[in-house]
């Protein structure tokens, strides 16, 4: 029973944020079903494009799956987006350095930079000033995730890492350290299996972290209730570190495999803001690793959608940030929904009672 | 005597719950009539009915012999029925006149402070409440933000006034206070609805007493000629056992020896001021104290969480003072917290999360860091059956139990991990006369086991019946140590004011 009812109330608010999504579109004078038709078929509509929304979800679900661990840790990284930049700034300087390593082994190093990168970035500044001097890892999360892209911005901008020439962006990383993409079916889709199999064992690997280690049980314990986990015996300030940390790790590893798999360089721009949207994405999944791949492909799908639908329909996709906007609302008020049921219900009875007495 | 409140076959039916099913009370004008019950007999889901907050699925409410039907608590207020809840309704930051009058306050668009005050300082003269108006709430001790509640509720005209669990936070002393205040208003003529589970106290107060079991009111008698083991029959169903049997103590070698403790609570305050302590193997010792006289805070320094800033704290001849709490479990050191649901549990983990807590590192709950469910809810089935944890289903969250079970699940982990030293902070605070008998058990079990047992309590009564020896505390020292056995009442209030003992260890 409550464990559907945990999977019926992000859908069901999803619903609603559909729904008025729909009326908000009929306001503006387009019909709705065919605008979320376009939407539908512009994610799914053929193979092609189910590619690209797998594409577009890869880093959603692998920074998701980061930020789920802070929140059941009972943190708020809210600078997911700066870890990931930094991750793929590491994965990039290493994957146009060490060329004459093996493919394979220069790839595991490029992915191991960027979830050492993003550890560090968010386990070392926000992670020691939340252990030690209580500062607020919202703050400091976000903070360094401003130094993180102004950072790489500097690099590619006139730093170490500019191409020659007068592009900022940095040079191509090694030929065989990017992912070979399907050579059938997703050629569009600058779709490898090897992001797909990373995003699998990343989404295993959280959810066993979490439930079935002795690590996830004090992240929980201290997430839950951070006076037990000390009565418990747990070294409350280490998990706060390695909360954190690991949060960080899943974002930069999100970078790195971004990195390898579709951009192959750094880009000027910085503005993808997979860090933000995979809050979302968590808060969808609430929290759970599992949900987190359904919740991502659907941030996945509403981005490629939204591209076809402003092409199909004319609607500016902005309206997909509408859609997203009102998700996370409802999401944020689920309890909303009970209440309203509740409310109804009693009315009923009101109803019922009234001639009775 | 003229009724004032009437219930008639009431009943309240949840899902899958009858909280109340079937309540009969008549409270009549000038008395202070009793409801005893244990936790979960349907106490409160009754006083949320006839405080509007609840609608009852059957039955009626009558007040001054007229039916009603109230919708919300402000139908019950306007009908004059006051309620100060176990927990207080309070603003902190507003004065006493501010939060009495909120929500009615006098004056037009502006708010008339000086008519708030005036109306609160005769409210207080007149039923002899006293208080200063301007003060600041959250300044207040909890037996004055008491009076603050039931002011409040006289301020809005409360022709009979229900107080729920009033005690459970009080001093002894506090608690004296409310009594005369109780008793002032009944020779005002205000019906009083004491709500409790203590029986000495229903006793002391009441002119009647309802007991409620499973929902039903079983009766209703005269408190004149009740005795603490009549009601607690009535209550429990069943014989009870009220005084804790136990054979003399064999007290041997220390278990567990304090010198010179310093301990500074998180606020940074000084509230273990050099303590010397030692308990024996076989012997429960006693720490009797006022609340904030330093003994929780000599709890944790004793588990290790709060640092000692000076002296020593040696459990079986090994020094642990600068030892991690985990390094101290290990060692043999049980702790039931003070707060169970702040320390002791984590409530949305279930029952085998939760006992496992202290242990899950270590085989067979976890190998190489990998959890071993099964082993934890093998383990779980084990305590919940050995401790008649109800419900007995490890899969519920900690939050879906009552404080009795609560309880019963740290005491079984506690207990269960074999301890040499078990300390016991208000280890049955808020539960029902069924529940500490439990409770009281297992420490003298443990003692007769020849463990070392520190109970700490704000209960006088529960010191004085279970420990062999008890230590008294006072502003952070400990004023003198007295023989259980010999201890009165009346010494141990007098040294719990600081009062050195006469004779005796200084």
């Amino acid at each position: 029973m409550k464990a559907l009812q945990s999977i019926l109330l992000p859908v069901a608010a999803s619903l609603v944020a559909i729904v008025i999504g729909a009326i908000l579109v009929a306001a503006l004078g387009y019909n709705p079903v065919s605008v979320y038709g376009s939407l539908v078929s512009g994610a799914f509509g053929s193979l092609g494009n189910l590619g690209n929304t797998i594409t577009a979800s890869l880093p959603l679900i692998i920074i998701g799956l980061g930020i789920a661990l802070s929140f059941q840790s009972g943190l708020f990284n809210i600078g997911a987006d700066g870890q990931y930049w930094i991750g793929a700034t590491a994965a990039v300087w290493v994957g146009y350095h060490f060329t004459s390593l093996p493919g394979w082994l220069h790839m595991v190093l490029c992915l191991l930079a960027g979830m050492l990168a993003g550890a560090i970035w968010a386990g070392i500044v926000p992670g020691l000033t939340k252990a030690f001097v209580g500062a607020h890892e919202v703050i400091t999360t976000m903070m360094m995730s401003y130094i993180a892209i102004l950072f790489a911005r500097y690099l590619i901008e006139g730093g170490p890492m500019q191409q020659k020439g007068y592009i900022p962006q940095s040079p191509l990383i090694a030929s065989n350290t990017q992912f070979p993409y399907f050579t059938q079916g997703f050629q569009q889709a600058q779709l490898s299996p090897i992001s797909m199999i990373i995003a699998a064992i990343a989404v295993l690997a959280a959810w066993f972290l979490l439930y079935k280690t002795t690590l996830g049980f004090s992240l929980r314990s201290v997430g839950l209730n951070a006076r037990a986990a000390k009565y418990a015996g747990i070294r409350v300030k280490l998990y706060i570190v390695l909360a954190l940390a690991l949060s960080g790790l899943f974002a930069g590893l999100a970078g790195a495999v971004q990195m390898l798999g579709v951009d192959h360089q750094l880009l000027d721009g910085f503005s993808s803001n997979y860090g933000y949207t995979a809050i979302v994405v968590a808060l969808l999944a609430r929290n759970n690793p599992l949900g987190v791949i359904i919740s991502g492909l659907f941030f996945g799908a509403l981005t490629t959608g939204g591209q076809n639908m402003q092409i199909a329909s004319n609607v500016p996709a902005s309206l997909t940030n509408v859609l997203e906007g009102l998700i996370i609302f409802f999401v944020g008020c689920e309890r909303i929904i009970p209440q309203v049921i509740g409310w109804y219900r009693r009315r009923r009875s009101a109803r019922a009672q009234t001639p009775a007495s | 005597m003229e009724p004032v409140l009437e219930v008639v076959d009431l009943k309240k039916w949840f899902p899958g719950v009858k909280a109340n099913d079937g309540v009969n009370l008549t409270v009549r004008a000038g008395e202070v009539h009793a409801i005893l019950g244990e936790n979960g007999a349907g106490k409160s889901t009754l006083m949320k009915v006839i405080y509007g907050l609840l609608e009852p699925t059957a039955g009626e409410i009558r007040l001054f012999g007229q039916p009603v039907h109230f919708r919300s608590p402000r139908d019950a207020i306007l009908a004059g029925i006051g309620m100060v809840h176990q927990h207080f309704m309070l603003i902190p930051a507003l004065t006493v006149a501010e939060n009495v009058v909120l929500g009615d306050e006098p004056g037009g668009v502006r708010f008339d402070r000086r008519q708030a005050v005036q109306r609160v300082r005769e409210l207080s003269e007149r039923y002899r409440l006293a208080i200063d108006p301007n003060a600041k709430v959250g300044d207040l001790t909890v037996g004055l933000q008491q009076r603050v509640e039931i002011l409040k509720a006289f301020y809005r005209k409360a022709r009979v006034l229900i107080l729920d669990e009033p005690t459970a936070l009080l001093t002894p002393q506090e608690t004296r206070e409310l009594f005369n205040i109780i008793r002032t208003l009944k020779a005002e003529g205000t019906p009083v609805i004491f709500i409790s589970h203590k029986l000495d106290e229903v006793l002391e107060i009441s002119d009647r007493v309802t007991v409620m079991r499973a929902g039903k009111t079983v009766e209703t008698i005269d408190t004149k000629g009740a005795t603490p083991q009549t009601l607690a029959n009535l209550m429990v169903g069943r014989e009870v056992v009220l005084r804790v049997e136990k054979p003399p103590a064999k007290a041997g070698s220390p278990a567990l020896e304090v010198r010179g403790l310093r301990v500074r609570s998180a606020d940074r305050h000084e509230r273990v001021k050099g303590v010397d302590l030692t308990v024996r193997r076989g012997e429960i010792l006693g720490i009797a104290g006022i609340d904030g006289n330093g003994q929780f805070e000599l709890a944790d320094a004793i588990a290790g969480l709060l640092r000692a800033e000076e002296g020593q704290i040696v459990l079986d001849g090994r020094d642990i003072t600068h030892l991690s709490p985990a390094e101290r479990t290990q060692l043999g050191i049980a702790y039931v917290p003070q707060d169970r649901q702040l320390d002791g549990l984590i409530l949305a983990f279930d029952l085998a999360d939760n006992v496992i807590l202290r242990d899950f590192r270590r085989p067979p709950f976890s190998r190489r860091g990998i959890l071993n469910r099964r082993a934890a809810e093998a383990y779980a089935k084990r305590l919940i059956e050995a401790f008649d944890v109800r419900p007995p289903d490890f899969r519920r969250k900690a939050s879906e139990l009552s404080g009795g079970n609560q309880q019963k699940v740290i005491l079984a982990r506690e207990v269960s991990r074999d301890p040499l030293v078990l300390i016991a902070a208000q280890p049955t605070r808020g539960l029902d006369v069924g529940a500490i008998e439990g409770v009281h058990r297992q420490l003298v079990r443990l003692r007769n086991e020849g463990k070392a047992v520190l109970l700490i309590s704000l209960e006088l009564d529960e010191i004085l019946s279970l420990s062999d020896r008890i230590a008294v505390m006072h502003d952070g020292e400990i004023v003198g140590v007295l023989d259980g056995a010999e201890a009165t009442r009346e010494q141990l209030g007098l040294m719990m004011t600081g009062q050195r003992a006469k004779e005796g260890t200084v």
